[in-house]
């Protein structure tokens, strides 16, 4: 399973980043092989509809859970029609937001 | 003869030059600011005619579409999004390229018509007036701004633009053939004069700036235009009696200390431009 969260950096201790769309960087956590890479969010750049880019980039990418600060509506829609299931967080640091999120803590995004 | 009144900075008195202008000079109104348009308060035409303005969107036959997903990869505007199981259409996002029809393999694909927001034309007392008007929620201008502007007359037209240096302002530029920067004495409008200023020398057009809200003859824009050779038309004084005048939705030419500036802005702009 794939585990995406919103980043501030590439660093292994990067904050999340409370933004889906703009965030600059996903950092991935697997699951099976236990490891965290991070990955460029195109919606970083993107001139416009940066939600649905960065949405359309998880489904892509077969994201199984996103966890981030906030949806914009757009993102949202595109989200609830996929297989990813999301969570809210506060902005942290991304180990202890995944250790929240591995026992349990963290919040579905209701639509 | 299209003359734009644009600002850089919102708020330093756009519709005030442009309405009171157009009274004086007897030319044709012409409210481009479609986002929030308002010279029909001071100008209160008799509207005779509305056109709805109208944008082709895409619109999927979900029978035919094979989810390829060939269009969302293509959208550069990212108005087509990619699901599990289909595609979904953002038609705000949408400019009307026409690149999903093409690239769609199964025909799956047709443009339909979206209305956008309407143009309202009438007349004042022996001129013209129109304006656009976007729909609320609307986020793209220039399809109505560009309906707006298609048709002007050879007569004098006095385009009241939108703030700012976007591409609304850009569009109505490229209509115009002399330019009037409305500015007041402050850092801020300083600081969006010289974008504006910068926009305008890129169309290669005669401008010249009008100062709002003065309180000393010598002032941060008077200094910039004669730093950069740029000609002040007029200046306005910061006057109480103008902010109540306008408040009601009054002319200031009603006023005889203001329509001698008026009557000076009008003889400079004929004298250099007409």
């Amino acid at each position: 399973m794939k585990i995406f969260i919103s980043a501030e950096s590439k660093e292994k201790d990067s904050l999340m980043d409370p933004r889906f769309g703009r965030c600059q960087i996903f950092s991935v956590y697997d699951t099976e092989t236990k490891e965290i890479i991070s990955m460029d969010n195109p919606g970083y750049t993107s001139g416009g509809g940066a939600g649905i880019q960065a949405s359309n980039f998880l489904i892509d990418q077969k994201a199984d859970v996103l966890i981030t600060g906030h949806l914009g509506p757009n993102a949202r829609e595109v989200l609830k029609n996929s297989t990813i299931k999301t969570y809210t967080s506060s902005p942290k640091n991304i180990n202890e937001i995944l250790k929240d999120y591995l026992e349990n803590k963290l919040v579905e995004t209701t639509n | 003869m299209n003359i734009v009144v644009l600002s850089g900075k919102g708020g330093t008195g756009k519709t005030l030059v442009s309405t009171n202008l157009v009274k004086y000079m007897k030319a044709n109104y012409i409210d481009a600011d479609v986002e929030e348009p308002n010279g029909f308060i001071f100008l209160k035409p008799a509207i005779k005619e509305k056109i709805d303005v109208k944008v082709k969107v895409p619109f999927i036959d979900k029978d035919k579409c094979k989810k390829c997903f060939k269009c969302t990869e293509f959208c550069r505007f990212n108005a087509l999004a990619k699901t599990s199981d289909k595609v979904l259409i953002f038609d705000k996002l949408c400019h009307s390229c026409g690149g999903c029809k093409i690239v769609c393999k199964f025909d799956a694909i047709e443009y339909v018509d979206k209305k956008v927001g309407i143009i309202e034309k009438g007349h004042s007392e022996g001129f013209k007036c129109s304006r656009g008007l976007l729909n609320i929620g609307e986020p793209m201008a220039v399809p109505v701004i560009k309906e707006l502007l298609s048709n002007l007359g050879g007569e004098l037209n006095i385009i009241d633009s939108s703030p700012g240096t976007s591409c609304n302002v850009v569009n109505i530029l490229e209509h115009a053939d002399a330019a009037i920067l409305v500015t007041e004495p402050t850092n801020f409008g300083l600081h969006d004069l010289d974008r504006a200023v910068k926009l305008v020398k890129k169309f290669n057009m005669p401008f010249a700036v009008v100062v709002n809200r003065v309180t000393e003859k010598y002032n941060i824009i008077t200094k910039y235009c004669s730093r950069n050779k740029i000609e002040v038309l007029g200046q306005i004084d910061y006057d109480k009696d103008i902010a109540i005048m306008y408040s009601r939705g009054e002319l200031i030419i009603n006023k005889e200390k203001y329509l001698n500036i008026f009557k000076a802005l009008s003889s400079k702009i004929k004298e250099k431009w007409l």
